[in-house]
């Protein structure tokens, strides 16, 4: 599945300081759908080059870690349970870097 | 399509539109536009209901180029023109002298000069103070440079603001940096702070009073706000705390935010209802001799702190304690300052 991934507000210094990331992410074996909490486990083996801790705790992502799907909050939408579809833009912003 | 239709069904409570966000604050589901006008107009509320401004008066905004102060910038700019506050805005920002770091969110804060329309006065600690960041970190390593990032970067905001003949200072601190204030203070048992640093405005009795107009305003919406926006600001941290980000406080209250995000409100409030109780001592403000600037002691901690550095002392001010009122925080400092501390560079230090 194609998707395009968007790092901001710090979060792109975890992979390689690139804000845009266009990746192709395979719907695992078994499953029918890509929901968020796949994407974020791909995201985490897959772009953090470093201080993981900084963008996830536990299976989600770390309190002040804000998340769009097609700009629009993931809170809306059922946050990890989001399912995604081809083309979906997923964007991160961190909003714990300073003021 | 059935899929299409339950992903993008959420409609805005207020026009029905596709909502784009949930508020923290009330829980509602608003769309992009609606969410402008009450962010917008809730911040409008807090300035007429606590008379922050007068007609004609000059304003500086502490600019730092970071998502808070550029949000503030351009929301009390458009504010200042729709209900014509009749306000002189300008932007205020301090060069630390930190190259790869101020160097590049000051470039950050010339173009905010631009796309907002609001002169900038930028003052640099080496015109100041006769150093920069970088030279004193040379010296003292990068154990306690926040203290003198702190300290000479609320007395240079004094200063900018005095150059400017400014009326106020307003800062971008919003309510998640407030109820980590409160959170802190509680913690330390520093009841004089903890009254103090829920106050919208502070410093009435001192050159120039400083206000928060984001005080109620949370993080979350602040940086919804510059996406949807699309407004520029600059998000790296600063190289001499990495991986500071903010302390276990920080944590603490995004972890309870999530689970209950009124519990922001609910700290800000219990730290307003704590009043300071007549037998706590508040030191005597009075002027440093050197330099003039308001201090409770002889000299002011940011003249303590330059006289250590031009002697080849540079330990000299820091850990030590100043009287009731800063006995706690310099404890503090004085064990590494890195405990209970959060906000890097003092920057929560109102
Ligand atoms: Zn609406
Ligand atoms: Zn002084
Ligand atoms: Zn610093």
């Amino acid at each position: 599945m194609q998707l395009t991934l968007e790092f901001g507000g710090g979060l792109e210094l975890l992979c390689d300081s690139k804000k845009i990331h266009n990746v192709n992410v395979e719907i695992q074996n078994g499953e029918d759908k890509l929901t968020m909490k796949d994407l974020l486990s791909w995201v985490r083996t897959n772009l953090i080059k470093e201080r993981p801790e900084m963008f996830m705790k536990g299976d989600t992502v770390r309190p002040g870690v804000l998340v769009l799907v097609n700009d629009c909050d993931w809170e809306l939408s059922g946050q990890l349970n989001t399912s995604l579809e081809e083309k979906d833009v997923v964007v991160f912003i961190s909003t714990l870097h300073g003021g | 399509m059935e899929q299409e239709r339950e992903r993008n069904g959420r409609l805005c409570c207020l026009c029905s539109g596709r909502a784009a966000l949930r508020r923290p604050k009330t829980l509602q589901q608003l769309c992009r536009e609606c969410f402008f006008r009450v962010f917008e107009d809730e911040i409008h509320q807090v300035i007429v209901s606590n008379g922050l401004f007068t007609r004609g008066e000059r304003v500086a905004i502490g600019a730092s180029g970071g998502k808070d102060s550029t949000v503030l910038a351009y929301v009390l700019a458009k504010l200042n023109q729709t209900h014509d506050y009749g306000l002189h805005l300008f932007l205020l920002s301090v060069d630390e002298g930190i190259t790869g770091y101020r160097d590049d969110s000051l470039e950050t804060v010339h173009r905010n000069q631009i796309q907002y329309g609001l002169p900038l006065k930028v003052v640099s600690y080496k015109d100041l103070y006769g150093w920069t960041m970088d030279e004193i970190v040379a010296t003292i390593g990068k154990k306690n440079n926040c203290t003198f990032c702190g300290v000479f970067r609320r007395q240079a905001l004094d200063r900018g603001a005095a150059l400017l003949k400014v009326d106020k200072l307003v800062t971008g601190h919003n309510a998640d940096d407030i109820a980590e204030t409160v959170l802190l203070n509680i913690l330390r048992g520093d009841i004089a702070r903890l009254s103090r640093c829920t106050s919208i405005t502070t410093g009435e009795d001192g050159p120039i009073p400083r206000c928060k107009p984001f005080k109620y305003t949370y993080e979350k919406e602040i940086v919804m706000y510059a996406y949807f926006k699309r407004l520029d600001y600059f998000s790296t941290e600063c190289i001499y705390s990495p991986n500071a980000y903010r302390g276990f406080a920080r944590e603490f209250i995004k972890d309870l935010e999530r689970l209950r995000p009124r519990a922001v409100l609910d700290i800000i409030r219990s730290g307003e209802n704590f009043r300071i109780s007549t037998t706590a001592k508040m030191p005597e403000q009075g002027t440093c001799e050197r330099c003039g600037y308001i201090s409770s002691q002889k000299w002011c901690k940011a003249c303590v702190l330059l006289d250590g550095l031009n002697r080849g002392l540079p330990k000299l001010g820091i850990g030590r304690s100043h009287g009731v009122i800063g006995a706690s925080r310099d404890r503090n400092e004085r064990n590494g300052g890195k405990t209970i501390e959060s906000k890097q560079c003092g920057t929560l230090d109102f």
